[in-house]
């Protein structure tokens, strides 16, 4: 583990932490935005027809592969496998968790017999999650994908577009009111790029930093 | 502006994907034995199809896989997704058939 | 001014909200719900501007978005907006509109002299006079860019924000009239998700015009009623003021959105404008008719209107377009404009008819009304320029070619035309649908289509109220039941109350006068551009049959309105002059717009800081605070150099290459792209992708590799690391990294699906820290203790795991730069922390950033290539004197093949070499032409181009690369690069300037 004053995310240079401390009193706003850095992301590619790649996987995290394309296993709270392509697979786990589920992944897919990859990418993606009511149309202002719920409903994922930056799309939950909470995993080069995009496209609906 | 439907993650509009050309032109097994004139074939000649045209796409901003299709140049009609390493369905043989006789 | 023109009552105008705006200045007053142009007549202004060509006076023409000859320029400075139509402008207070083509004003006109000397301005008078002599258009250009030509551009930057705004439905009607709207309420019922759009601020469509009843009340009431009803349901989206300008493959439609109701600019930080890309599952073209004119001689005079504009200024805005109108027609419907006219006390001199005793029900209306209607008779001629005094008319021969009798001449002051109807077939022309020829009255209509489309109402053709509430709900129901969707309770129809049976029209293209077009008066046809019957006639007889030639010869059907009323009239003069059918002549294509879209609006947010993303490495505000200059290099943002105050760039860099020369410096390598390659088949994949060999490279170790296109050129470069067994990453160059993953994937997956080998992209998870000069051992050394630096055990051309500064890390050694070079990769999260604490401990050797400028002057010293910049797609690894990075051995690697074809190794190729100039202290322009000989005067035989050139502080005299042809063997040879205003004499030397045995960077 490296020590916590080493790390910088992608976004701290927009003083996110301080600005959710003054919106903190703010209610009615349309969108909710914050920035959920350093989780575990690790990227496995495998052949899922391949029962000792999926026994492994689920060896490593206690998780099996989705099949279903665009869907989404585990649960937010603890680890996730995203279905990224027919042959591949992003792992999401908590930032403590990140290590240990990719030394686990690697003693385990990387065996003789297994025609697998394990590549860890957790530094390589920062995660945007915007909610509120008017987040979905935040999203549909730059993204050609059709996010209605009947079409993109809590537990999908989608790897598409959303204003000129190639983003991982997961649609986390429902709220009881039908709010959508969204998240968006976004290269870090471009996550400055993409918060101040949706940041800009949030206005007209007020928003919040959470 | 099309709409493609990538046979992993459905559909999707064209600016995710990217064009790859004519479908189906293999590489020669051993280019060392082919004259400059069948190298040249191999590597500049291309169909220019008015019609059902079958090509290559990959899904550049989702799942990156690769694909073949087969779309009417002059309509822009997808009429068939097909994965890599498949041959075109029947009824796009028989169309393709069709329109170079006719 | 008072508003002279406006009724005491009726119309859907709020006549307790009065607007004052202003036109050419002038203050004038209307109410909420005018528009811009109902406004005008209400004060009794018809006279807006002058026409394109001649400077004729012009006035208001239509009620809509047909309109040719009403344009403004709306507002001034940096929120101008040119060719306005002033029939789709709402009114809102504050309003500034002023005339286009015209000066000083629209009455007095300098311009106007055009309109004498017509005859020398005939049909591509332009192309005929200016192209010869060639040179001369230089002169003339100007001059006709200033006479010609609608509106002005902006100065200023658009003070105003667009945005864009992605949709998907099952349904998306276009069209809000009585068909739309029908359409909308039969599909919603089905519980489809469906989107209403119409271009009008108010839904209703034509209905908004007329004073028709639908299920025995106002028409007004049921289109309330339904709007209601639609917004009540979650699914249906209803955008008003919002127009559908295109109409793509896929069913991808174009809508452009005003965004507020009655006010030109956005409010509350919302955008001005919006473009919506809507893919829809079915489409349902609602889109109505547009009145075609009566083609009669002077027919474009202020005050020369179509007949349905009349009854709409009165019935929708309570104004009277003139105070003596006159109806001219060749159908029934005209009627209805007389009716309302003079139901709503307005004078209506006559109805002109060209038809022999026409006889429908609302003719009847008329007569019984008392208005005088005057059969089998024309329009001959029109009194007044600027204002209409009177017609003259005459009764018109059997076939209606001709007329005869004697003139009479009624006085009036407006006349309203109308030659019948065309269905709005333009968006179901965009999306490469044919359009079919109905004969018995003239019109086009939607035909065969490949889209999941379906017209209904007056745009299919079903002029009716009943049709077109009937055909409304028909294509709703059938568009949904296409989707498997059917409503568990049908809502009612809509049911016209007393509609009216219409006899036949009369189709006469042409209103003859007692002379051939041309001679008395003129016919316009297309008023936005000025072309006259008299000038597609003279097209026809030039040899222009083909309708598309003749378009653009005679610029009929072109410009902002796109020829909306005269297209057709156009096509049938042309027809008619050619001796062929309407059919046979075909239509022009329409093609997007429908009606003008704001470059703002299509730009919408990706402007400025959004126009394309940037590209931040973890250290980019250590950069920033460094006061570097940057280098854009694809997306990404690099240092280019850090100048210290006073410091030219020159300077700069200068001091950067010495600090790495002699002590050390440190470079933000974090772009370079990664590829992280595993499984049993890696090394021969690369061993197949890179042109030397791979089979037997270590864990451990390190190599540099060539990637060639196909065609034998070079497409990347980079070194390749062992990382354990079947594991490599790969750098690529910092532009190339997208392309050349996507190019190992196309092999791997279309060509070679069996070889087992997965690639991953990791450029992002580290970040890169290039420390390199002879100190750069004893700087790094003091940040681990778990890698050996020893440089027997940790030599050039490999790399070692560890820590740097207590984070994990991996030390490549390798060099670009040709120092002593280490390239330390830490998880992208550190960077910034490890580089600030190195740049710190490295104070004491004069630790120097530097950047991409100073490190291409470093390797430029050494000879080391730059793909894409020493390359450009046709240099192969032979050109660039790189043989020795060809394998000899290997069957087959991707491009063998064609290093040895004809054109490869033809042997005067442009190879690879230096230059060294006579004067040391001159440094070559890149790019500059290489000539053997010099002569007084281009052209001079170009041999080759300066790829790279700079000042070398290290060695104190100018560098540079260059490609020429043969140049290998022309090593000694002066050759001579001719500038403007000198010519720079250089010998080719070797491209590797600096410690050619590589002593340093392996020491």
């Amino acid at each position: 583990m490296v020590d916590a004053y080493r790390l910088r995310s992608p976004l701290a240079h927009l003083g996110l932490e301080a600005r959710a401390h003054e919106d903190s009193e703010l209610s009615g706003t349309g969108v909710v935005m914050r920035e959920i850095p350093y989780r575990g992301l690790i990227n496995i590619r495998g052949d899922v027809k391949d029962k000792n790649f999926v026994d492994a996987v689920q060896k490593a995290v206690k998780l099996s592969p989705p099949v279903d394309p665009n869907t989404v296993s585990g649960k937010p709270t603890t680890t996730r496998i995203m279905w990224l392509g027919p042959d591949e697979w992003l792992v999401i786990t908590k930032p403590e968790g990140a290590e240990r589920a990719m030394n686990a992944l690697w003693k385990n897919l990387k065996v003789d017999g297994l025609h697998a990859s394990v590549t860890d990418s957790t530094h390589a993606r920062t995660c945007i999650e915007i909610s509120g009511p008017r987040a979905r149309e935040v999203l549909q202002k730059g993204c050609a994908l059709d996010l209605h719920p009947s079409k993109f409903a809590p537990g999908q994922c989608a790897q598409t577009i959303v204003s000129k930056v190639g983003v991982m799309l997961i649609h986390t939950a429902t709220a009881r009111n039908g709010d959508p909470t969204y998240e968006l995993y976004a290269l870090r080069s471009f996550s400055t790029y993409l918060w101040t995009w949706l940041e800009d496209a949030s206005q007209e609906f007020g928003l919040k930093v959470g | 502006m099309f709409l493609i439907t990538c046979p992993f993650c459905g559909e999707r509009e064209e600016s995710e994907f990217s064009y790859g050309h004519e479908a189906h032109i293999a590489r020669p097994e051993n280019p060392e034995k082919l004259s400059d004139a069948e190298w040249a074939d191999y590597l500049f000649m291309r169909k220019n199809t008015k019609g059902v045209h079958l090509e290559r796409w990959v899904h550049t901003a989702g799942c990156r896989r690769w694909f073949n299709a087969a779309r009417n140049t002059h309509t822009n009609e997808i009429l068939a997704i097909y994965k890599m390493g498949e041959q075109p369905p029947k009824e796009i043989k028989a169309m393709i058939e069709k329109g170079k006789t006719s | 001014m008072s508003q002279s023109h406006r009724l005491m009552n009726g119309g859907r105008i709020d006549r307790s909200k009065q607007i004052d705006f202003y036109f050419n200045g002038r203050l004038m007053s209307g109410y909420e719900g005018d528009t811009l142009a109902s406004a005008l007549l209400a004060n009794g202004v018809n006279l807006i501007g002058r026409s394109f060509k001649y400077h004729r006076p012009r006035g208001i023409v239509t009620a809509g978005t047909e309109e040719p000859n009403a344009l403004v320029q709306l507002e001034r400075g940096s929120r101008t907006i040119s060719n306005m139509l002033a029939t789709r402008i709402p009114l809102y207070e504050g309003l500034d509109a002023s005339s286009v083509n015209c000066w000083p004003s629209p009455s007095y006109d300098v311009m106007a002299v055009n309109g004498l000397f017509h005859r020398l301005l005939p049909a591509g008078f332009y192309y005929k006079t200016f192209m010869w002599p060639v040179s001369g258009w230089k002169v003339y250009e100007h001059f006709i860019r200033r006479a010609a030509g609608l509106g002005k551009s902006p100065e200023e930057p658009d003070a105003d924000t667009y945005d864009k705004m992605n949709a998907h439905a099952d349904v998306v009607i276009i069209g809000a009239g009585p068909s739309g709207l029908s359409a909308a309420r039969a599909a919603a019922a089905t519980g489809a998700r469906v989107i209403l759009v119409d271009e009008q601020t108010e839904l209703g469509g034509q209905l908004l015009n007329e004073t028709f009843e639908i299920d025995e009340k106002p028409a007004a009431d049921w289109v309330a009623d339904v709007e209601g009803e639609l917004m009540a349901n979650p699914d249906v989206t209803i955008l008003k003021h919002t127009t559908a300008f295109g109409y793509y493959d896929h069913n991808f439609i174009g809508l452009l959105q005003n965004r507020s109701d009655n006010v030109a600019y956005g409010e509350d930080g919302r955008t001005r404008q919006r473009v919506w890309r809507v893919r829809a599952k079915r489409v349902i073209l609602a889109t109505g008719a547009i009145e075609r004119p009566l083609i009669y001689s002077d027919n474009d005079r202020p005050g020369c209107m179509l007949a349905s504009a009349l009854r709409a200024y009165v019935n929708r805005y309570g104004v009277t377009p003139g105070k003596r109108h006159v109806i001219f027609t060749n159908n029934d419907d005209a009627y209805r404009s007389a009716l309302d006219l003079k139901s709503a006390g307005a004078v209506v001199a006559c109805v002109v008819d060209v038809r022999k005793d026409p006889s429908g029900e609302l003719v009847s209306r008329a007569i019984e009304a008392g208005i005088e209607v005057i059969d089998n008779s024309a329009i001959t001629g029109v009194l007044g320029s600027k204002k209409i005094r009177g017609i003259e008319i005459m009764k018109l021969t059997d076939d209606g070619e001709n007329v005869t009798g004697k003139p009479r001449t009624i006085s009036c002051d407006t006349i309203g035309s109308s030659g019948g109807w065309n269905p709005v077939v333009h968006l179901h022309s965009h999306s490469a649908g044919k359009n079919t020829w109905r004969d018995e009255d003239g019109v086009f209509v939607p035909g065969d289509t490949l889209q999941a489309e379906a017209a209904c109402g007056a745009a299919n053709g079903s002029f009716s109220l009943a049709q077109a509430l009937n055909e409304g709900d028909f294509a709703g129901i059938d568009a949904c039941s296409k989707l498997g969707m059917t409503a568990k309770k049908r809502p009612a129809v809509g049911k016209a109350t007393a509609d009216v049976d219409e006899t036949p029209w009369r189709t006469l293209w042409y209103i003859p006068t007692t002379k051939p077009a041309g001679q008395r008066g003129k016919h316009f046809l297309d008023q936005q551009n000025d072309v006259t019957v008299a000038d597609v006639q003279l097209a026809a007889r030039e040899g222009y049959r083909s309708v598309e030639h003749a378009k653009r010869y005679t610029t009929l059907g072109m410009a902002t309105d796109q020829g909306k009323t005269g297209n057709i009239p156009g096509h049938a003069i042309l027809s008619a002059a050619l001796g062929q059918t309407i059919p046979q002549t075909g239509t022009t294509t329409f093609r997007p717009p429908y009606s003008p879209v704001t470059m703002g609006a299509l730009a919408g947010r990706a402007v400025g800081e959004f126009f394309d993303p940037i590209r931040r490495t973890p250290m980019h505000d250590w950069h920033e605070q460094a006061g570097c200059l940057w280098e854009d290099v694809s997306q990404w943002r690099r240092p280019w150099y850090y100048p210290l105050e006073g410091e030219s760039m020159q300077d700069a860099v200068s001091r950067e290459c010495l600090a790495v020369r002699n002590s050390v410096g440190m470079l933000d390598a974090t772009t370079l792209g990664k590829i992280d390659i595993q499984g049993p088949d890696a090394a021969e994949f690369l061993n197949r992708m890179y042109t030397n060999a791979w089979l037997k490279l270590a864990p451990g170790k390190c190599r540099y590799g060539l990637m060639l296109g196909e065609d034998g050129m070079v497409m990347d470069d980079g070194v390749t690391s062992c990382l354990g067994e079947n594991h490599y990453l790969m750098t690529t160059t910092s532009g190339g990294a997208p392309r050349v993953l996507a190019w190992l994937e196309e092999w791997l997956q279309t060509e070679w699906p069996d070889l087992k080998v997965y690639l991953t992209s990791v450029t992002e998870q580290f970040a890169t820290l290039q420390l390199a000069g002879p100190n750069a051992r004893d700087l790094l050394s003091e940040f681990t203790s778990d890698i050996d630096l020893d440089p027997e055990a940790f030599p050039f051309m490999s790399w070692k795991d560890g820590t740097v500064g207590g984070i994990p890390a991996r030390v490549y050694r390798i060099s670009f730069t040709g120092e002593l070079s280490y390239e330390i990769n830490v998880p992208a999260s550190c960077g910034l922390s490890l580089w600030t604490d190195i740049m710190n401990a490295g104070e004491k050797y004069g630790i120097t950033p530097f950047g991409t400028e100073t490190m291409h002057v470093l390797r430029a010293e050494k000879g080391f290539i730059i793909v894409g910049q020493e390359t450009d797609g046709t240099v192969t690894p032979i050109d660039l004197g790189m043989d020795w990075i060809v394998s000899k051995k290997k069957p087959d690697f991707i491009g063998k093949r064609s290093l040895s074809r004809e054109d490869t190794i033809r042997d005067d190729r442009k190879h690879l070499v230096g230059l060294k100039t006579a004067d040391p202290a001159e440094v070559l322009p890149e790019g500059g032409q290489i000539v053997a000989a010099t002569r007084p005067e281009p052209p001079m035989d170009m041999i080759g181009h300066v790829t790279s050139s700079y000042w070398s502080a290290a060695l104190d005299q100018s560098i540079a690369m260059a490609l020429v042809k043969n140049g290998r063997n022309r090593k000694g040879d002066t050759v001579y690069v001719p500038m403007k205003d000198k010519t720079i004499a250089c010998e080719i030397v070797d491209p590797i300037f600096y410690d050619p045995e590589g002593s340093r960077m392996n020491g």
